[in-house]
C-alpha cells in the first residue's frame, strides 16, 4: 500500500500552484489535507505524476464573515475549524454540525473544506450541507476565476465542474435562516453515512438535501414541492419524508441495500425537518 | 518557482529534534519515522487512514502519519509516542493504561495514547461518551475498548486531583 512514484512541489503562491497544474495538464493533483487523496494514492486508484502541495497558501486560508451575514471560507479551512469556529457556529450552524460528523478527530484536523468538495464523495456531509445552504464555490485557473453554484458544481460520483487545471479557492455561504436540521445514520461515528439529510427552511422555500442516496448530494425535490407553502407540522414532515423516497437513487453495497438507504432517507428527512421546525419556532416564554 | 521533484528536501522537527533530509516524494511520514529515523513506536496498520495505529501529533494536533508525506512536514513539529514517553518510566497516561490493563497485543496502543493525549489536552475531564467518540477512529482488535476507556478516565481523574497516575 505505497503510492506509485510522483514528483512533489510545494507551491509558494496561488499563481505558482496554477502554473504547476498547467505544466502537467490532467496529470497533476492538488494536495491539501490529503485525507481522501492519499488513501487513493496508497491504493493506487489514482497515479498522478505531480502533486502540488497548496497547504502553505495564505490565499486559501481563513474564515471571514461577509457583510450580508454569510461567510467566506478559504478552501484550506479544516473540518475541525469549521466545527469549532464561533463565526461558523453563529452564521452557518448547519455547516458546523455537518463538519462534526466528518471522520474522526485526526481526519478533521487535516481534512479541508476544499478537498471534501473537490473529491465529491456522494456520502460526504459537507457537500450536502453546502448545497442545502445554497453556497457558491469559487475556483481559479488559466482562464480566470469563476463562481459555481453548489447545485451545478457536483456532477456525479467523485465528479465536479472543477477542471483539471483549476483550483478550488473558496466557498461563499449566504446567511443561514434559523430553521435547519441535520440527521444521518452511520454504522459507527466517523464512518461515511449510509444515508443522511440536511434541511434549511428559507423564506417561502425549503431546501432538503440527501447524501449517500445517489451519485452526488441530491435535492429531494418532490418533498421540497410538497412543503412549499405548507405549514410544517409533524404530519407534513412525515408526508414529506415519504415523498423523499422516490427522489433518491441509492446504491446497494456491503454496508446496506439501496432499499434500506431509501428507507433511511425518508425517516431522516422527517427528522431533519422536525429539527428545523423546532429551531425556527419562537422560544416559549 | 519550485520545480516538482522526486526527491525534495524537508526540514522539520521530530520530538523536538531538528531533521533535515532528502526524501523520496512518495515517502509517507509513517515510513519515514520508522524506516529512516528508527522510531518504530508508530505502528503501521492499514496505510489508508482507517485504523489509527500510526497516529502522531503535528503541531500538537493528531494526524494519520500514513496520510501525510514526509515532504509536506516542512517547518512543522511532529511528536510521536517516543516523544510522549519520559526518558525513564511511563507518562501518567501510559501508566494508567498499564494499571487498567488497557491493552492486549499492544499494536493499537501508541495510536491510542497519542489520540487520547490530544483529547485530554483539549478536554481535561471528558465524559465516557466523549472518550469513546475520541477513540472511535482507533481500531483495537483485542480489548473491546472497555479498559482503554477506563484508563483514560483514570488518567483524567488523577490529573484533576493532582495525584499523578
Amino acid at each position: 500500500m505505497k503510492p506509485a512514484p510522483f514528483r512533489y512541489a510545494r507551491a509558494g503562491s496561488l499563481a505558482e500552484a496554477t502554473a504547476l497544474l498547467a505544466e502537467a495538464p490532467g496529470d497533476a493533483k492538488v494536495l491539501a489535507g490529503g485525507q481522501s487523496l492519499v488513501p487513493m494514492l496508497n491504493m493506487r486508484l489514482v497515479r498522478p505524476t505531480v502533486l502540488v502541495d497548496v497547504n502553505g497558501l495564505r490565499e486559501l486560508a481563513g474564515i471571514a464573515p461577509t457583510p450580508e451575514g454569510g461567510l467566506r471560507l478559504g478552501a484550506l479551512t479544516r473540518h475541525a475549524e469549521l466545527a469549532a469556529a464561533p463565526a461558523v457556529i453563529e452564521r452557518a450552524p448547519l455547516l458546523a454540525e455537518a463538519a462534526r460528523h466528518v471522520g474522526h478527530a485526526a481526519i478533521r484536523n487535516q481534512g479541508t473544506l476544499g478537498g471534501s468538495l473537490a473529491h465529491a464523495d456522494p456520502a460526504a456531509e459537507l457537500p450536502a450541507a453546502l448545497l442545502a445552504l445554497g453556497a457558491r464555490v469559487r475556483v481559479t485557473g488559466p482562464r480566470g476565476t469563476r463562481e459555481i453554484a453548489a447545485g451545478a458544481f457536483f456532477r456525479g460520483l467523485l465528479s465536479t465542474a472543477l477542471e483539471a487545471d483549476e483550483i478550488l479557492i473558496a466557498v461563499e455561504v449566504p446567511a443561514q435562516p434559523p430553521g435547519w436540521g441535520f440527521a444521518e445514520v452511520a454504522r459507527r461515528p466517523g464512518d461515511f453515512a449510509l444515508a443522511g439529510v440536511a434541511a434549511v427552511l428559507g423564506e417561502g422555500e425549503v431546501r432538503l438535501v440527501g447524501f449517500g442516496v445517489g451519485d452526488r448530494p441530491l435535492r429531494l425535490s418532490s418533498a421540497e414541492r410538497l412543503l412549499a407553502g405548507a405549514t410544517l407540522d409533524a404530519e407534513t414532515a412525515a408526508r414529506a419524508g415519504t415523498a423523499a423516497g422516490p427522489d433518491c437513487d441509492p446504491p446497494s453495497d456491503v454496508h446496506g441495500s439501496g432499499e434500506y438507504r431509501r428507507h433511511l432517507a425518508t425517516v431522516l428527512a422527517e427528522r431533519a425537518l422536525l429539527q428545523a421546525s423546532a429551531r425556527r419556532a419562537p422560544r416559549p416564554r | 518557482m519550485t520545480a516538482p521533484s522526486e526527491r525534495p528536501t524537508v526540514r522539520f522537527t521530530v520530538n523536538g529534534r531538528p531533521v533535515e533530509q532528502v526524501v523520496e516524494a512518495r515517502r509517507t511520514l509513517s515510513d519515514f519515522l520508522r524506516d529512516d529515523l528508527g522510531l518504530t513506536g508508530t505502528h503501521v496498520g492499514c496505510e489508508h487512514g482507517v485504523c489509527g495505529a500510526c497516529t502522531v501529533l503535528v503541531d500538537g494536533r493528531s494526524a494519520r502519519s500514513c496520510l501525510l508525506f514526509a515532504a509536506q512536514l516542512e517547518g512543522r513539529a511532529v511528536t510521536t509516542i517516543e516523544g510522549l514517553t519520559p526518558p525513564r518510566g511511563l507518562s501518567p497516561l501510559q501508566e494508567s493504561f498499564r494499571v487498567c490493563h488497557a491493552m492486549q497485543c499492544g499494536f493499537c496502543t501508541p495510536g491510542m495514547i497519542v489520540t487520547t493525549t490530544e483529547l485530554l489536552a483539549q478536554e481535561p475531564a471528558p465524559s465516557t461518551e466523549t472518550i469513546r467518540e475520541a477513540i472511535s477512529g482507533n481500531l483495537c482488535m483485542c480489548t473491546g475498548y472497555v479498559n482503554i476507556v477506563r484508563a483514560v478516565e483514570r488518567a483524567a481523574a488523577a490529573r484533576a486531583t493532582g495525584a499523578g497516575a
